[in-house]
């Protein structure tokens, strides 16, 4: 058969041209900290993080009840991968930073940050489109500016620090409620370590017309980046934040762990968007949960390239009547990579509705996973939920699963759950051969149709860039 | 539970009671399920408490049973057993059709029951409750086709449960040979409606090449007796398996069904009905094994949920590393009948494969207003016309038996349910 011997070629092919798209971020500066809580969590540990960040007492406390949970949890492997028992969390260093304060022009950050963002074009996209920009590297923000109008109308954007030291009344009764500290492992211990990521408050009824954005950057071998955002999004506030991230690829392992919590109060409405692009290195170990009110909405747009694990399933508790919860995500799991990805949907009100579409895209040996839950309790009515999960399978050792659990209690629901899998068939390509494609190309049609409907969903700037990040890997492959 | 090891009666081969000792063994060193295990997700771990029942000889005068186990009119074989004892047999097969109680065969046929009992490791969560069959069991069926040959009619096979705390160990072992084609009913009943009672059944069902294999239980157990019935189906080059579970009885039921697609171009078909009323709770696991390269299997589950019943759907599709080509589809369907019911389900995949076609759905919904309403314009009640919907949702299952007389006698029970429901439940 032809299609075998093609196969072969493209695998190959393949691999380089998503590495070429990885070593966009790889790339590494010396390390100058100033501050280094060293390896390994300990009592100390937090102590040093807490002392240098000038926490207030309850968050210290916090931060410390948080690493009992941590250390007390087991490694959830009896139902994930047993690759989890490879994060050795001795070895990881959990807090650097150069003591500076996050800087609000770009012509005062230091020069080899500076040079950081500009490799990874966010002083440009900040220009172009953004209406703020938080970049941290490490443990710390290193640039934090928002335009200056939204000041005036009230909006809040600052690190987690600040956020909790500056605007507590506003942060403060929302902060680990969405996602509570004993959730699971992971969430335990970004509780316990948690440093920079973002802090949001759009007041009442403010629409804003661009998007905020935060970048995360990991230049230390060994380190451990465990940001925190918490967005509050007032009745009938509007916004959408968009979050991305690199690292260089170290030798050893580095671990990502956040917690992402959004509030969607009476008739808010919430997009964030991810476009995690880590190095085949990184575990990204990540916990977010969104609450909508009365009409809000909230929606994750989640796109999965990099990391060596993922395990991220993004949920929404529609808390208020007809609120909406939506998942729209695409994973692509390479060689090495295992993207375990999901969606939790937890209906606790009247008429609320959600809908998760999730597509998959596994590649030589990658692996990507589909984790799904759906609940929807006894005393509701109304409730419906739609999932859609394909796979698409593009060599011969590649694997995809996908495990939903859905739970309806009552009569006057409605769930539905679809799910396929399939690889772009011979006489797909063979068609469009006849048209006069080569089989990259033709390949490269078929991925993009495949995944075509949800880049859409995606912001313009980002949907371009994943449609040509595509092409990228599927052309020149073969040719 | 039993804390005394069963004794292996003296006739039974050495073998076997070697088996026994060591299931024993196994039984009492495996860990009870508990919160948190995968395999029980969402199940009511308060089912597994079996404190107190124990092995009975029949309490019902067998002739009473015996008229009572009416079934397709037409049979090639029918076997009576109360508590695990034979009460009655009755056979027109072919000759070379070996077709026995085990307890029998254990003894004439030792070597062929030893090439096929029990051999798959159980997989699905019910492990301890599996060696504990293993060690218990004493009865069942036994049948081995040999090449070429095909069976008209059913093999009917009637398990009656009776006296109070029961236990029982139904066990049925089929071997179809090269070209052969054979049909096994088995019948789940208790004696009466009040006494309860519990089956732990397990099934080896082995389609050799090419065959026809199609095994159907019927589980009609009283409202206050339990069972755990795991199923362990394989198939050859070319072979058909099908299994049809319909449950209506029982106040709790866990089905474990596993088919192993071992041979290129085979198929499976797993099928279930499941009709939930009152405070029922179904709990089934499926497991869709794809060894071979261009297998088929196809699950269809269909459930229709009353009053405070439960129900748990767990499907995996698992395609391993060389099953190129395969085309392998999972289908639960959860017809929602009241406000109070609850279905879960996990409809899983794991493809470690390409060239492949996979999918699977799982849907959960009520009858709409506007059916009811179509139907009421047709003259047809409001209540009938519920009934007559959930009754279509359910034949679609069975019409894939594919045999009329069995279809028939299946739906008899899905009726008897559904007027049972009608005059006292929904």
């Amino acid at each position: 058969m032809s299609y075998e011997p093609a196969t072969a070629v493209l695998d190959e092919e393949t691999h380089e041209a998503i590495n070429i798209d990885r070593t966009k971020g790889d790339f590494t500066f010396p390390e100058r900290h100033k501050f280094d809580a060293g390896r390994g969590l300990t009592e100390k540990t937090i102590d040093y993080i807490c002392d240098v960040k000038k926490d207030p007492d309850w968050v210290r406390e916090f931060r410390h009840k948080a690493l009992k949970v941590f250390l007390e949890k087991p490694t959830p492997t009896h139902w994930a991968t047993k690759d989890l028992e490879n994060i050795n969390f001795d070895e990881i260093r959990y807090y650097l930073s150069d003591g500076e304060k996050p800087k609000r022009s770009w012509d005062d950050v230091p020069a080899d940050v500076l040079k950081t963002f500009e490799r990874l074009g966010i002083p440009e996209q900040e220009r172009a489109f953004l209406a703020g920009v938080e970049a941290q590297y490490d443990s710390e923000a290193a640039y934090s500016n928002m335009k200056e109008e939204l000041t005036k109308l009230g909006v809040i954007f600052v690190n987690s620090a600040e956020g909790l030291r500056e605007h507590e009344e506003i942060f403060r009764p929302w902060f680990g409620k969405v996602i509570p500290t004993g959730d699971n492992k992971y969430s335990a211990l970004n509780s316990a370590v948690f440093s920079g990521g973002s802090f949001i408050y759009i007041p009442k009824g403010v629409k804003l017309k661009q998007p905020l954005q935060a970048y995360f950057r990991i230049n230390s071998e060994n380190f451990g980046q465990f940001e925190r955002t918490l967005i509050i999004a007032d009745e009938g506030a509007e916004l959408m934040y968009m979050e991305g991230c690199t690292a260089p690829k170290f030798e050893t392992a580095t671990l990502h762990s956040a917690v992402v919590e959004l509030v969607a109060l009476k008739g808010a409405k919430i997009q964030y968007v991810t476009v995690q692009n880590w190095s085949s290195n990184v575990f990204n170990l990540v916990t977010k949960r969104g609450v909508a009110m009365e009409d809000a909405e909230v929606r994750w747009i989640d796109c999965n390239i990099g990391s060596r694990l993922t395990m991220k399933y993004p949920g929404v508790v529609m808390k208020g009547e007809r609120a909406r919860g939506e998942v729209i995500s695409i994973a692509l799991a390479n060689t090495g990579q295992h993207q375990d990805t999901g969606a939790k949907m937890i209906h606790a009100a009247n008429n609320t509705t959600s809908n998760v579409v999730s597509k998959s895209i596994s590649v030589g040996e990658g692996r990507a996973t589909y984790r799904g839950q759906v609940h929807i309790p006894k005393h509701l009515k109304g409730c419906r939920n739609n999932t859609e999960c394909d796979a698409l399978l593009i060599n011969s050792h590649s694997r995809t699963d996908t495990y939903p659990a859905i739970t309806v209690k009552g009569n006057q629901h409605a769930t539905q759950h679809e799910a396929s899998v399939s690889q772009v068939s011979e006489d797909m390509l063979f068609y469009m051969q006849q048209r006069g494609l080569n089989e990259g190309q033709a390949m490269s049609l078929a991925v993009n149709g495949f995944i075509n409907d949800l880049v859409r969903e995606f912001p313009m700037e980002y949907s371009v860039e994943l449609k040509r990040l595509i092409d990228l890997e599927m052309e020149g492959s073969v040719g | 539970m039993t804390t005394t090891a069963p004794q292996t009666p003296a006739v039974f081969p050495a073998w076997f009671a070697a088996r026994q000792h060591d299931a024993w063994e196994r039984y009492l060193a495996t860990p009870a399920p508990k919160r948190g295990d995968e395999s029980w997700r969402f199940s009511n771990l308060k089912q597994l408490d079996f404190e107190g029942f124990s092995r009975n000889a029949g309490v019902s005068p067998a002739s009473d049973l015996i008229s009572r186990s009416t079934g397709l009119k037409k049979t090639a074989a029918k076997f009576i057993f109360s508590n695990d004892e034979l009460v009655h047999s009755e056979s027109s097969l072919p000759q070379g059709v070996i077709c026995l109680p085990l307890a029998e065969a254990l003894v004439s046929h030792g070597d062929l029951v030893a090439a096929h009992f029990m051999k798959q490791e159980t997989r699905l969560g019910s492990a301890k409750f599996a060696a504990w069959h293993e060690a218990s069991v004493s009865n069942g069926l036994f049948v081995h086709t040999g090449e070429n040959a095909e069976i008209e009619g059913a093999i009917e096979v009637h398990h009656w449960i009776s006296g109070a705390n029961t236990v029982i160990f139904p066990h049925t072992l089929i071997i179809t040979g090269k070209n052969s084609k054979v049909r096994v009913i088995d019948i789940f009943r208790s004696a009466d409606d009040i006494t309860p009672g519990l089956a732990i059944a397990f099934n080896d069902l082995s389609a050799g090449p090419n065959s026809q294999l199609d095994y159907i239980a019927i589980q009609a157990l009283n409202e206050v007796t339990r069972i755990i019935h795991i199923n362990e189906t394989s198939t050859a080059r070319d072979a058909s398996a099908k299994g049809f579970i319909l449950n209506i009885g029982a106040s709790w039921a866990r089905n474990e069904c596993l088919s192993r697609l071992e041979g290129a171009g085979s198929r499976s078909d797993m099928l279930s009905v499941s009709v939930p009323a009152r405070e029922q709770e179904y709990d089934q696991r499926t497991f869709q094994h794809h060894v071979s390269e261009g297998a088929y299997s196809d699950l269809l589950y269909k459930n229709s949920l009353y009053d405070n019943s439960r129900t748990i759907f767990s499907g995996l599709i698992f395609v391993d590393r060389d099953a190129h080509h395969t085309d392998a589809y999972q289908t639960c369907r959860n017809l929602l009948m009241s406000d109070t019911c609850e279905a879960n389900s996990m409809p899983g995949l794991e493809i470690n494969a390409d060239q492949v076609k996979c999918s699977h759905g799982s849907t959960s919904s009520q009858i709409h207003d506007e059916e009811i309403f179509y139907l009421q314009a047709r003259g047809i009640d409001p209540t009938s016309a519920r009934q007559l919907i959930a009754r279509g949702f359910s034949v679609e299952a069975v019409e894939r038996l594919g045999d009329e007389a069995t279809e028939e006698f299946v739906l008899g029970f899905i009726d008897d349910k559904f007027s049972h429901i009608a005059s006292g439940g929904a």
